[in-house]
């Protein structure tokens, strides 16, 4: 087997790497290939993870809490969980390792030209393709982390949540090893979002794939995703890219990040808060990338993008997230007329149905 | 399909009666004009204003000159006709007219009997199928018919009335004289008119009838889906009337092959170019050529070819000379001036394949194609009906009519030959009796002491009429309008009446004005009212052009802006049809823009969504 890498850069991406960088990061990778630009990102690898338990000869210990543990006893669990994160968070990476985050971080920040580029780290679990979408939500996001040391110190309680008391239970519930999985990083780019928000390339309300919805509000997308504020919502026509129909809401709040890293909520400016959030060639642009991710993935889905209020446009349209819209790709479709030899019929239908309506009203 | 006229509720908003409506200041004896029919009358008060009527902004937009009803009169029964008595269609009758302080209204008669309805469904099955079924074979024997009709009407001489007939009418024993040529050749002028107008709507119902049909399909597929991405899947690509614009490209560049570009140097007048052009061999080859093109090209009307006063190209060669100068100047450039019909072609194909990929089962996907291929079949016929009829046909007839007009100024019935166009077209038939019988007598006609005092009546209350604004409807408010003709055409709709309903759209303070979206896209810039022909000139590049009304033969100008914005119009409306083409956005039918917006006044205009905004 040749040499695995411990860093896997978002350009090296490719499907056969799924095992090296986990489930939530080959989502990230598989989005890019469909055709979307995603904040820049590196993986490091599962890989990097067993070596450095292998270097720090951590594997045997590991074993013996685990194989120690009554997972029906809670204390038991979280002494276990406190034992194996401790044993995992306090030590550090093989030299080479080391060094090979620190240059992959700096190359991450020299790609905007920010000094100590915030970043969120996020752990991605190989285990995450057979479990559900709980599991993978346990399991460790670090936002507006800076520099290398933070960086480095996050990676490590990263792969320590593998080792959360819920994460060795729901193991144990799917009678796997105790130690089963591994786990790859993912250090991201954070974005500044200027506006954030959620775009579905189906319309909702009627299943009509003709149809890019998208809802925007300032700041971050916590507020449209939390249904914290009422968003813009604008729809576009799926094929020709045209704006049909503008909503304008009044967005009163907005999280922002916060000077510690956290992310604060506060108050929109009254003169901002009617105002259209997205221009229209971020409209279109959004909507154009999301009919690139769906015909990419040849089904409909529900993505969660952001615009970077450091960056020109159109770079500044990012995708940070992607999910099968699930409602209405679920459903067998039910034509909507009566298949007729003479298309004359079709015409006498539609007249008598004017017919009807009016009959009706 | 029709639209839904129902007792209103009690407190329901409703448009003003016709009977209600006060005879502007001076206007009084309007009614003279205009025969007994096709006025409201007490006798029919019950029924007049039981149903809801509407300006004809769209086609009629001007007062109404008694002898230009021949352009309503005829198409109130062409229409009507094929709805109700040939192809029996199931819901619909005819469009009925009225006219009020000169201006036209108009009503659908819907049937809402379902009985009714039903007894039609399988006449119309049977009647309209044969049409359809053999559509193409049928639209060229209309094509030869509308050409022979229009050679017809070319071939008819009007004679004057000599002192003494010619001796051959002796020698060969012809038997009648110039005073039976005059009067005949009126009639066939006359049945001539008629018989044009039958032919404009042999096609058109069941051609609008198809495309409402793909229409609706593809609202209830698409909710929501433009109406322009509709249409354009339908649009043709060699539409005949940007015929008479591509043929001044091609003369352009045969001017700048022949080397004869400097002729047209700015400032000159058609006639000035012309004269320098018959100085030199290539420019004599060059002026051949563009004599040949004229018939038909540039019977192209500068207006919508219903009023007499609608000149055409052949009649004032300004507007095309003006676009030759700026297409020879723009090949000097080396720019491509072809119309970019291949790719046009290729985003519409594009746009097929996509929404027929988005239904849901092979059903919907072959109703689709079967509907889309039906009305694509008979848009030919829907798209080039109006260069036949309104623009090469009547550029004809009007200039004939404006023959009897100089034959009668010259007998002193009239101090200007335009004078005729006051007299309703059978009041004309007397004069020239009038004329013709004092002619054979020797006795002084009646005519040159009776029409000119009614002329100068008519001509105080029509210049007053101008200045009239007419309701945009009459009566009571429909539940909902589903009339095809009143939707595509006229571009009423529910929520348009809705609109003329509520006060924030009444002339000159509106911020923001809604109409249809005729052309997709968002431009802003600086405004330019045009109300008419003449004003065109003006038009300077990247400025929004805010009409009443465009005619095809403005298309020249479509080149030079951004953005288009029209008082009257439905999608299919000309202005929204060449937008699409040029692929600049377009509002149409907002009602207000010219009392609204003002030159020079920077405005926005949204073709997504049907919005134009006043910014300053």
């Amino acid at each position: 087997m040749p040499t695995q890498p411990y860093i896997l850069r978002a350009r090296d991406w490719a499907p056969e790497a799924r095992s090296l960088v986990g489930g939530k990061l080959a989502s990230l990778g598989e989005l890019i290939q469909a055709g979307a630009r995603v904040p820049p990102w590196f993986a490091v690898t599962t890989y990097a993870y067993e070596r450095t338990l292998e270097h720090n000869g951590l594997l045997d210990t590991i074993r013996r809490a685990m194989a120690a543990l009554d997972v029906s006893d809670q204390t038991s669990l979280e002494v276990a969980s406190l034992c194996a994160r401790k044993l995992i968070e306090g030590h550090s990476f093989p030299a080479d390792l080391e060094e090979q985050l620190h240059e992959a971080y700096e190359a991450l920040a020299k790609e905007i030209d920010v000094p100590d580029l915030a970043v969120a780290v996020r752990s991605s679990a190989t285990a995450e393709d057979a479990a559900d979408a709980s599991f993978a939500g346990q399991q460790e996001t670090y936002l507006w982390i800076r520099g290398r040391r933070s960086v480095a110190r996050h990676v490590l309680r990263c792969w320590s949540s593998l080792y959360t008391p819920q994460a060795i239970s729901y193991r144990a519930r799917l009678g796997l090893a105790p130690d089963a999985g591994s786990m790859s990083v993912g250090v991201q780019q954070m974005v500044d979002a200027r506006v954030a928000g959620v775009m579905f390339t189906l319309n909702p309300s009627n299943g009509d794939l003709s149809k890019i919805g998208i809802e925007a509000s300032w700041g971050l997308g916590v507020s449209v995703v939390g249904g914290e504020v009422t968003p813009d919502r604008y729809w576009v026509d799926k094929v020709t890219l045209e704006i049909l129909k503008r909503t304008i809401s009044p967005k009163a709040m907005e999280y922002r990040q916060a000077a510690d890293g956290g992310m604060v909520r506060v108050p929109v400016a009254a003169e901002r808060q009617d105002v259209p959030c997205l221009s229209d060639e971020e409209v279109v642009e959004l909507a154009r990338l999301a009919k690139a991710i769906e015909a990419g993935y040849g089904s409909p889905r529900d993505i969660e993008w952001a615009i970077d209020a450091r960056l020109p446009f159109p770079d500044n349209v990012l995708l940070l997230q992607c999910r099968p819209e699930t409602v209405w790709s679920n459903r067998a479709p039910t034509p909507l007329v009566a298949p007729k030899a003479d298309p004359l019929d079709y015409v006498t239908d539609r007249m008598l149905a004017g017919l009807r309506d009016m009959t009706r009203s | 399909m029709a639209t839904v006229e129902k007792a209103p509720p009690a407190q329901a908003a409703r448009f003003p009666s016709p009977f209600d409506v006060a005879t502007p200041p001076g206007c009084e004896g309007w009614r003279d004009m205009y025969p007994y029919y096709y006025v409201f009358s007490e006798d029919r008060r019950e029924f007049e204003e039981g149903k809801l009527w509407f300006h004809d902004g769209m086609h009629h937009p001007e007062p109404l000159y008694p002898f230009d009803t021949i352009t309503s009169e005829s198409w109130w029964i062409a229409l009507g006709q094929y709805n109700s008595r040939v192809f029996i269609v199931p819901p619909a009758l005819g469009i009925d007219q009225r006219v009020l302080n000169g201006y036209l209204y108009i009503s659908a008669n819907a049937i809402t009997d379902g009985a009714v309805v039903g007894k039609r469904v399988d006449f119309f099955k049977k009647r309209a199928g044969y049409y359809y079924e053999h559509w193409n074979e049928l639209y060229a024997k209309w094509e030869k018919k509308a050409t022979d009709t229009i050679r017809e009407l070319q071939a008819i001489s009007v004679p004057d009335l000599p002192e003494m007939e010619d001796e051959a009418v002796v020698t060969e024993g012809r038997g009648v004289t110039s005073a039976y040529h005059v009067i005949a050749a009126y009639d066939r002028c006359i049945e001539n008119m008629y018989k044009m107008w039958q032919l404009h709507f042999e096609f058109l119902n069941l051609g609008y009838a198809a495309y409402l049909t793909f229409y609706g399909f593809c609202k209830q597929a698409f909710p929501d889906i433009a109406d322009q991405t509709i249409a354009k899947m339908v649009s043709g690509i060699d539409v005949m009337l940007f015929r008479p614009d591509d043929e001044l490209k091609r003369l352009a560049k045969l001017a700048v092959d022949l080397g004869v570009s400097s002729a047209f140097a700015d400032g000159r007048t058609p006639d000035q170019v012309l004269a320098d052009l018959g100085k030199t061999e290539p420019g004599r080859k060059w002026t051949a050529d563009l004599e040949k093109t004229k018939d038909p090209w540039f019977y192209f009307s500068y207006g919508a070819g219903f009023y007499h006063h609608h000149r055409s190209w052949v009649d004032n060669a300004q507007l095309p000379f003006s676009s030759l100068r700026s297409y020879i100047v723009r090949l000097g450039r080396g720019e491509d001036i072809a119309r970019p019909s291949a790719a046009v072609k290729k985003e519409r194909d594009r746009i097929i394949a996509e929404y027929q990929a988005l239904l849901g089962t092979d059903e919907d996907r072959k109703a689709f194609g079967d509907m889309l291929n039906l009305a694509r079949t008979v848009f030919p016929f829907v798209e080039n009906h109006n260069f036949y009829v309104e623009h090469w046909h009547h550029t004809i007839f009007w200039n004939k009519m404006r023959e009897f007009a100089r034959l009668l100024m010259k007998n002193g019935f009239f101090a200007d030959a335009e004078d005729m166009f006051y007299l309703h077209r059978r009041e004309v038939y007397d004069a020239l009796y009038d004329l013709v019988a004092s002619w054979a007598v020797g006795t002084p006609a009646r005519g040159p002491k009776y029409w000119p005092p009614v002329v100068a009546k008519r001509k105080a209350i029509i210049t007053k009429l101008y200045d009239w604004q007419p309701p945009s409807a009459l009566g009571p408010t429909p539940d909902v309008i589903t009339e095809p003709f009143t939707i595509m055409l006229w571009g009423i709709t529910t929520e348009r009446v809705k609109d003329w309903l509520t006060p924030r759209a009444a002339a000159g303070v509106a911020k923001e004005l809604r109409g249809a979206a005729g052309s997709p896209g968002v431009a802003e810039g600086p405004a330019r009212v045009v109300l008419s022909v003449d004003q065109l000139a003006a038009v300077e590049d990247g400025e929004i052009l805010i009409c009443p009304i465009t005619a095809p033969s403005w298309v020249p100008v479509f080149a030079r802006i951004k953005g288009a914005v029209s008082d009257i119009g439905g999608i299919m409306c000309h202005a929204a049809i060449v937008s699409r083409e040029y692929g600049l956005p377009a509002v149409v039918g907002t009602g207000f823009a010219t009392k609204t917006i003002k030159t020079g006044q920077r405005v926005r205009v949204d073709g997504n969504t049907g919005v134009v905004t006043i910014l300053s």
